[in-house]
């Protein structure tokens, strides 16, 4: 019968099926060796669970299931059965005379597909082909469901973070529709292993990581969360949008600021988070044979690894808000550059590029243009994969940040210091490949789609992950809430950078890449079009352009004369509607936020981890979900004359 | 009439192995017609050193129960293989001693335990014994 193997053995399915029995007991593994044999298979022995990966790596595709002690000396069970899951994507079948429940469950956790108690008996192990030939199966569905429809890794997920498993389930089904014409003859799928050597994944992460380095210049990529963080009176929000939509954060908070108390609150900036596909993934790593039903796979299987680390590192995490990483702030970053209006005259122009410790953080420097009102704030926020670590990356230093220019609301936008620069920072917290290190970094991989935030106490939404890259985009802040800032005034704006996702929005057209909820009628004022940077958002798949409003005449008017635009036009308010949640939360106390003010406040460039390192801790102890704010976002009665100076 | 001799000499095990000493039995076939000897003598020599590990573990004072239970956990995972039942039941009682803390009664049991496992040893060298005699029995009748 047709079965999928490619090897002329296979004739006999399941007889010669390729085993490999690791076993620091010599009894047992005689014991099994010769029991595996009866049943016709083709068996392996191995005392040392070293040697035992080292055959497998040597010989690819060389093995179709692994059967392994849970006890060895060398190294866990466990362990090994998760190298083989993410290397070489084989079927692991644990044993051990322990039969305690919690080690089952840990070895279903790790990934195995059986687990057996030892005695083991003949009988069992007659039937572990059948979890060779599942996983043939499986994978012959997935090819199925990807070769025709779209990159389902790459679906902006504009879910929260509960939406996600819907959308997981919802895709397991579009799988097993699939299913039928497969079923029967999974070799017509003609798929080859990949063994996923140590080299190749070496690539595939380092593919992944350069992904988020430079995925704001890229195309098809989706910013599906979006946070703005804008700081007020020393106060931050943090308003994440998952949807990614960077004009409804905005409008969400100049509306909100408006009732605080009529100031002028610039949005700090602007942080785009974008996401991760199979298909970049595969054009980075260059590997010719390489199928992107491959990478996907392998994406797949990395997320649930770092799932895993995560959880085993689980922290507390009983702060509420974004957070940032413990990981992150080792190192000194390069420079981390918080442009503010003012101070960045020396940067102009000048895409810097700041790394930041192990994270990459990347600070750019948009251009220097300056506009009278556009105060560029640079929230950095990084990606937390993990729930709990919310991510505010590169969070000006409180000191340092005085910069917020955005702060500045009171300028008026001929006001605005004539150096203001924009800088988007991407960061993107470098996925280390380590397997066994890094955890963070490796969350932050493992949520792509679902921006995540961790909400405060009073704050009953589920936190959503936080997709690995975010890029920070300075938003030209306005002024005031006052929509000065004409287009063309932005317009002069000498072409402010080159990275697309700079916060620079045309004006025109506001794509909302999901309605926020209770904004609805807050957004349904509906100005003239104003495109956002069409390539800030060119990831994003499913904008949809919507609000204008005048508001955004203020400052969302982007400058991108070099943005292309994903927009789909659709229908402003109803793009409101309640999709994602935007979440708003108060930073209160945050040291950072003390410096900044109103005033024109100097950014300077963080050279060292000074930032860094005081951000977490003042991002996440201080941030507090506020519960009044949210309530203002209720409101109905704003209308423009508010935004309007 | 090999297969009837080798049947009432399990009589000679009864109490000391179990059903997974029967299903050795069964594996053994012309490929390896001397499987369960092979078996049995890979386990002894595996065992003993154990065995010694635990000794030595023992004699340290005080007691590394966690240690000690790693070792038992291994050495129970061994006697599991040739079904060694009497052996398999002090290694529990060990096991329990040394989750309670007890050192007496890890030592009393460990003591136990290697009775059990010379037994057994002296059985299965018997046991082996008339196979081969039934073997030449056999052919040279």
């Amino acid at each position: 019968m047709e079965n999928g193997f490619s090897s002329p053995r296979t004739d006999a399915f399941p007889a010669g099926l390729r085993v490999l029995v690791v076993d620091d007991d010599p009894t047992w593994l005689k014991i099994l060796e010769k029991m595996l044999k009866k049943c016709s298979y083709e068996v392996t022995t191995c005392c040392l669970a070293r040697d035992a990966l080292d055959m497998l790596r040597g010989k690819k595709d060389g093995f179709d299931i692994v059967i392994s002690d849970v006890n060895m000396p060398d190294m866990d069970g466990f362990k090994l059965l998760e190298q083989v899951g993410l290397e070489m994507d084989l079927p692991v079948i644990m044993m051990s005379v322990d039969g305690e429940t919690s080690r089952v469950m840990k070895g279903v956790q790790h990934g195995a597909c059986d687990y057996l108690l030892k005695p083991v008996r003949m009988k069992e192990l007659r039937n572990i082909w059948q979890h060779v030939f599942r996983k043939k199966i499986h994978e012959v569905k997935d090819i199925e469901s990807h070769e025709g429809g779209p990159d389902e890794f790459d679906d902006g997920h504009l879910l929260s973070a509960g939406d996600t498993n819907l959308a997981k389930k919802r895709k397991d089904l579009e799988n097993r529709e699939h299913d039928d014409q497969e079923f029967s003859d999974p070799s017509a799928a003609k798929k080859v292993r990949v063994v996923w050597s140590v080299d190749l994944h070496q690539k595939f992460v380092n593919a992944v990581n350069q992904i988020g380095l430079d995925s704001e210049y890229q195309p098809g990529f989706l910013f599906n969360t979006l946070i703005c963080i804008f700081i007020h009176k020393n106060i931050s929000y943090f308003i994440l949008c998952p949807s990614g939509d960077i004009w409804l954060s905005y409008l969400l908070f100049t509306t909100f600021s408006c009732h605080l108390n009529n100031a002028c609150i610039e949005p700090l900036c602007v942080i785009l988070l974008a996401e991760v596909g199979p298909k970049k993934i595969l054009d980075l790593m260059n590997v010719p044979w390489l199928t992107r039903e491959n990478v996907a796979s392998h994406l797949q299987k990395y997320r649930l690894y770092l799932s895993r680390l995560q959880k085993q590192n689980e922290p507390k995490t009983s702060f509420g808000g974004i957070k940032l990483p413990d990981f992150s702030y080792k190192d000194p970053p390069g420079s981390f550059g918080l442009q503010s209006s003012t101070t960045m005259h020396q940067n102009n122009a000048a895409n810097t590029n700041f790394g930041y410790s192990g994270n990459k953080i990347l600070v750019q420097d948009v251009g220097s243009q300056i506009h009278g009102g556009d105060l560029e704030g640079i929230v950095s926020f990084l990606p937390a994969a993990e729930p709990k670590k919310a991510l505010i990356g590169d969070v000006p230093d409180p000191q340092k940040t005085s910069s917020s220019s955005l702060m500045g609301t009171t300028h008026s936008l001929e006001s605005l210091r004539p150096d203001v620069n924009y800088a988007s920072f991407e960061f993107t917290i470098p996925r280390q490949h380590s397997w066994s290190g890094e955890t963070p970094v490796k969350e932050q991989l493992k949520q792509e789609h679902e921006p995540y935030l961790l909400l405060g106490d009073g704050y009953t939404n589920p936190p959503l992950p936080i997709p690995h890259h975010i890029q920070v985009h300075r938003l030209r802040s306005v002024p005031s809430i006052y929509p000065r800032t004409s287009i063309t005034e932005r317009d002069k704006l000498g072409p402010i950078e080159t990275r697309p996702l700079c916060t620079e929005y045309k004006s025109n057209h506001v794509t909302s890449i999901s309605p926020v909820g209770r904004t609805v009628d807050l957004f349904s004022v509906q100005a003239d079009s104003h495109i956002i940077n069409p390539q800030a958002f060119e990831a994003i798949s499913t904008i949809t352009s919507s609000t204008k409003s005048r508001n955004f005449d203020q400052n969302c008017v982007n400058n991108l004369e070099s943005v292309q635009q994903n927009i789909i036009p659709g229908s402003g308010s109803a793009l409101l509607s309640s999709h994602g949640d935007v979440q708003l939360f108060s930073l209160q106390g945050c040291g950072y936020t003390e410096n900044i003010g109103l005033q024109n406040i100097e950014f300077s460039d963080y050279n060292d981890s000074e930032l860094v390192t005081e951000l977490p801790s003042h991002l996440y102890d201080g941030l507090r979900f506020n519960c009044d704010y949210l309530d203002l976002m209720e409101y109905p009665t704003v209308d423009q004359g508010l935004f309007i100076a | 009439m090999c297969v009837q001799w080798g049947k009432s000499k399990i009589g000679l095990l009864q109490g000391f192995l179990d059903e997974q000493f029967i299903q050795l039995e069964e594996l053994q076939d012309d490929a390896n017609p001397n499987f369960v000897e092979e078996v049995v003598t890979l386990f002894y020599r595996d065992s003993t050193r154990l065995l010694l590990n635990i000794d030595q573990a023992l004699e340290k004072s005080p007691l590394d129960f966690s240690k000690l239970d790693n070792y038992m956990h291994q050495f129970k995972g061994s006697s599991s293989s040739i079904g060694a039942t009497k052996v398999n039941n002090e290694c529990t009682h060990f096991r329990e001693y040394c989750n309670a803390g007890n050192a007496e009664g890890c030592m009393s049991t460990f003591q136990q335990m290697k009775k059990e496992h010379a037994t057994l040893r002296k059985k299965l060298e018997a046991y082996f014994q008339v196979s081969s005699i039934c073997l030449v029995t056999f052919f040279s009748s």
